[in-house]
């Protein structure tokens, strides 16, 4: 099931659609002739590779771009642009089911047309991958070569029998879907989010391993689509890392989407048995059979380190977290950057692009761009989202940053409450005795979106007394955010303020 | 039944504790003290049951529900099965470590249910002990008996066993699969465990698994409300019902110029806020209709009410504003409130009485009932019969309103201040000298 390396031959059936293939990978591709040297080798043609080399040509340097797959990476093929896609399906199944609490008739006989599903987030990524195709890149002036590279040296790599030359260069290739390691998965068969949009047939049933964003968002999204999802957990809770009660919303969401939750439970075995895959999950010594047609696993993700013969150049890496770098995201071969999930922790497309962008600046004009100043918000797409910027409580603690959190649950909002999406909150953590913003989560419909107001506060150094002042329209479920700067203000009311301001008013009577 | 409407306050509140002190009397087994977990049928006795009857009767003996002598053999009843039960790593033993099973067999006194080793439900039993330890000071040799073998039990527990090797004391073990793999972290009803626990000679806790313990706390503004977070209400009660936490504070509550006492009072407006706003728009919240906890519920299943898909629990842990929340309403913890915020807590009670009488029924109130799905009354489906944890609460919680006599023969226990003290608190009565443990001897 596992296809590192391989081109997926079902990426040439008709299902994936012409225009995806002729802007991602052309069949009648021919690498171009190499120059001399380039000021910019990229290699891996995700998001990260993608932005530092339209990045780095656009300001005028030569760039060399190889990928050994597709033009896009996994955000575009078989990552956020596809399950997306799907999530929206699914959602307007939801809220069919669910139209009498929008005051509308629920519509008879709701069947999933599953195959249409998929049909359309085929198209959608087709016409997405336009966008960054390699005509274009081309035309913006990017050496495009299709292959695999091998570094040959500490300023050289190949790729397709040529040589390419670097002035400096970018490992960014990303990562795949880890293997777990359950006796008998491998034979009986799973699927990774690398084969997973490649379903034509609904299954019936479907067990989901791994309730990280990758697991809760499909398991959500297939179950909405009609599946029989069953989601296995080894932790006491989804999203690990995440607020507790931002896990505690989406395990409610869940459960009530109709997913069968099993919580601080191992997947220990799987077998075949006339065609289905019989599974073992065990809890707290308790073992249940439960029996599936799929299995999709999303337990993290291992970084693509080998195979480029980084021994050659110089460049250390640890196969678990990847290409080291430091925090100019240098390698240790200091003419070699790294960018994207190849040697972040946080793996997310915005924070590859985010990195590439720090590395344009430094390989190529001297910048000294650090990763630790960047903010990087993130959000799991399920129903609600779950979005976080800064740090959490438990690391302010453990940093011994004393917190205060400002919370506004989302029934408190007028227009989530019109919207019928009041489940959720806006948190804003404030370093305690001021108004500096130091993190938040937002659980909410629509809170990725919403992060970007407290992502924009605590990047220009804004504080929630400031953020007070800022006016929202009415209603928007974003003004949340203006609630709890009120909320804010209030505490700063103290007994003493209170008395005096009595005292004025009074004055003022008299 | 007398009218609630013509009874006073502290005539109404008389009945329910006295009602709810009744549970034990029904409910326990002579022979050997096991109390069960629920007045239904074949109910299998939880230790932490126990814990509360023991600090149940001294109330009883206090308030003429209960002969001294008939406290004193119930207490040692209890004493001695537990001092003479197995303890080992056998999957049908009592306990392990100086630890116990959360449910045993009423009459056999063996693990049943294939339930967890509790840390928590041992604490509460052991705080029970101390209680009766405390309780029964004289010189005759049952009440001897019921000190000595109190402190043989406590020094038995290997608290140190109980971190499994981690910062925090883990939530349990099972003899099959060791210990689960979550501990006892964040603010939760665990703070009278850690107390215990740093406080024991033999086996300690370190200093630094209240810190592990406390590292996780979440400092919010809620509803408008400054407090230290938990969802379900009874998590603010537990420690509670033996420690006054008036004015003592930990590193953490002298950072917040605020105590846990304190915190119990504006967790009980925040659930009363929650339920005023009711966003799910469940029958019957409302401010004088709230209390939202671990409590019994209508099942595990998802329904169809009016159009609307809801899902409903059996017994789960519900709580503000996160949930979960399924429309189920558990009274006792609004009662259980009295100490902290009496006059909501009152005004809950008086409502219910009111507007549920199908809940009230018997002055013993039920584990929880919800009025947003169909049943014989007003209150919708009620949970059958009622849990000794509950009424325990009730029990002390009132007896704490009413003279706080489990709190001042808490604070003169030495090893409670101890704890308190290596917990880091300091202040209100951890200053004066009967608290001092050097005082005590």
């Amino acid at each position: 099931m596992h296809r590192n390396n391989v081109l997926p031959e079902l990426l040439y059936q008709e299902t994936h659609g012409p225009e995806l293939l002729a802007n991602t990978h052309p069949a009648d591709w021919r690498n171009p002739v190499p120059k001399d040297k380039y000021n910019l080798v990229v290699i891996g043609a995700g998001p990260a590779g993608l932005v530092a080399a339209r990045g780095a040509a656009g300001l005028g340097a030569s760039v060399a771009l190889i990928e050994r797959n597709f033009i896009g990476g996994d955000c575009l093929i078989m990552g956020c642009v596809p399950s997306k896609a799907i999530l929206r399906t699914s959602r307007l199944y939801a809220e069919m089911h669910d139209a009498r609490n929008y005051g509308a008739p629920v519509p008879s006989g709701i069947a999933v047309d599953f195959p249409a599903a998929m049909e359309r987030m085929r198209h959608l990524r087709g016409r997405l991958s336009g966008y960054d195709s390699v005509q274009r890149l081309r035309e913006e002036g990017v050496d495009v070569f299709f292959g695999s590279a091998r570094f040959m040296g500490p300023e050289a790599v190949s790729v397709g029998g040529v040589t390419l030359h670097f002035q400096k260069a970018l490992v960014a290739t990303g990562a795949r879907p880890k293997t777990p390691d359950i006796p008998g998965l491998a034979q009986a068969g799973y699927l990774t989010n690398e084969n997973v949009f490649d379903l034509i047939h609904q299954p019936k049933r479907l067990l989901v391993i791994g309730g990280g964003p990758l697991g809760c968002e499909l398991a959500q999204a297939f179950c909405r689509l009609g599946i029989e999802v069953v989601l296995a957990q080894d932790d006491p809770m989804f999203l690990p890392g995440e607020e507790r009660d931002a896990a505690q919303i989406l395990s409610d969401a869940l459960a009530l989407d109709g997913i069968e939750i099993h919580l601080n439970s191992p997947v220990v075995a799987v077998r075949l048995d006339h065609g289905q895959k019989v599974v073992d999950i065990v809890n707290d010594g308790d073992k249940r059979t439960i029996a599936v047609d799929e299995i999709l696993t999303g337990v993290g993700r291992s970084p693509n380190v080998e195979g480029m013969d980084l021994e050659a150049a110089g460049v250390a890496y640890d196969t678990e977290t990847g290409i080291v770098v430091n925090d100019f995201l240098q390698t240790t071969n200091k003419r070699i950057y790294a960018a994207g999930d190849v040697c972040l922790e946080h793996k997310f497309t915005h924070s590859a692009e985010a990195s590439a962008r720090i590395v344009v600046q430094n390989a190529l004009f001297l910048g000294r761009k650090r990763l630790s100043a960047l903010n990087i918000p993130w959000c799991t797409y399920t129903d609600p989202e779950i979005a976080h910027v800064g740090i959490y409580v438990r690391e302010a603690r453990e940093k011994n940053i004393p917190v205060k959190t400002f919370t506004i649950l989302m029934h408190d909002v007028d227009r989530a409450v019109l919207d019928g999406e009041e489940e959720g909150f806006v948190k804003i953590h404030v370093r305690e005795g001021s108004d500096r913003i130091v993190g938040a989560t937002i659980v909410a419909r629509h809170a990725g979106e919403m992060i970007n107001g407290i992502t924009m506060a605590i990047n220009s150094g804004i504080g929630l007394r400031a953020l007070a002042q800022v006016i929202h329209p009415y209603p928007t479920q974003a003004s949340a955010i203006r609630m709890a700067a009120d909320a804010y203000n209030r505490t700063r009311l103290t007994p003493l303020l209170r008395a005096f301001s009595k005292w004025w008013l009074a004055k003022g009577r008299a | 039944m007398p009218d609630a409407r013509a009874q006073s306050d502290e005539a109404l509140l008389d009945r329910f504790q006295h009602a709810a002190f009744g549970y034990f009397l029904e409910n326990c087994n002579p022979v050997n003290g096991l109390v069960a977990d629920t007045s239904r049928n074949n109910s299998p006795a939880s230790i932490a049951v126990v814990g509360f009857a023991l600090s149940c009767y001294p109330v009883g003996v206090e308030r003429g529900w209960m002969t001294r002598d008939d406290a004193i053999a119930s207490t040692l009843a209890t004493l001695r099965f537990f001092w003479n039960s197995a303890q080992n790593e056998e999957p049908l033993s009592t306990g392990h470590m100086g630890f116990y099973y959360h449910f045993l067999d009423m009459h056999r006194g063996i693990r049943v249910w294939d339930c967890e080793l509790s840390l928590i439900d041992t604490t509460l039993l052991l705080a029970g002990m101390l209680t009766a330890a405390m309780y029964f000071d004289g010189d005759s040799p049952r009440e001897t008996e019921i000190r000595t073998l109190t402190d043989a039990l406590y020094r038995r527990v290997d608290w140190h066993w109980a971190q499994g090797a981690c910062a925090t004391v883990r939530q349990g073990w099972k003899p099959e699969s060791g210990f689960l793999h979550y501990g006892w972290e964040g603010y939760s009803e665990a703070a009278i465990l850690y107390v215990l626990g740093l406080a024991s000679p033999p086996h300690p806790l370190p200093a630094d698994s209240y810190a592990g313990w406390s590292s996780t706390y979440q400092w919010e503004n809620i509803y408008n409300y400054d407090l230290l977070y938990a969802g379900p209400m009874f998590i603010h009660q537990f420690s509670h019902a033996w420690i006054d936490f008036r004015n003592i504070r930990d590193k953490f509550m002298r950072a917040k110029n605020s105590d846990y006492f304190e915190n119990s009072r504006r967790s009980a407006f925040a659930q009363r806020e929650y339920a005023r706003r009711n966003a799910h728009g469940f029958v019957g919240y409302g401010e004088n209709c709230w209390g939202f906890a671990a409590c019994d519920g209508p099942g595990f299943e998802t329904l169809k009410i009016d159009g609307r898909k809801r899902r409903v629990f059996g017994y789960a842990a519900r709580g503000i504003p996160y949930g979960p929340d399924d429309g189920t309403i558990a009274p006792w913890t609004a009662l259980a409130s009295l100490p902290f915020a009496p006059d909501i807590a009152l005004a809950a009670l008086r409502h219910f009485c009111a507007q549920y009488p199908d809940v009230t029924q018997a002055d013993r109130l039920p584990s929880g009932f919800n009025p947003t799905l169909p049943g014989r009354g007003p209150g919708g489906w009620i949970s059958e019969g009622c849990f000794g944890l509950d009424q325990g609460l009730i029990v002390m919680m009132i007896e704490n309103y009413r003279s706080q006599m489990i709190w001042n023969l808490m604070k003169r226990c030495p090893l409670i201040s101890a704890g308190l003290r290596h917990a880091g608190f300091t202040g209100g009565w951890l200053s004066q000298p009967e608290a001092r443990p050097d005082a005590q001897k």
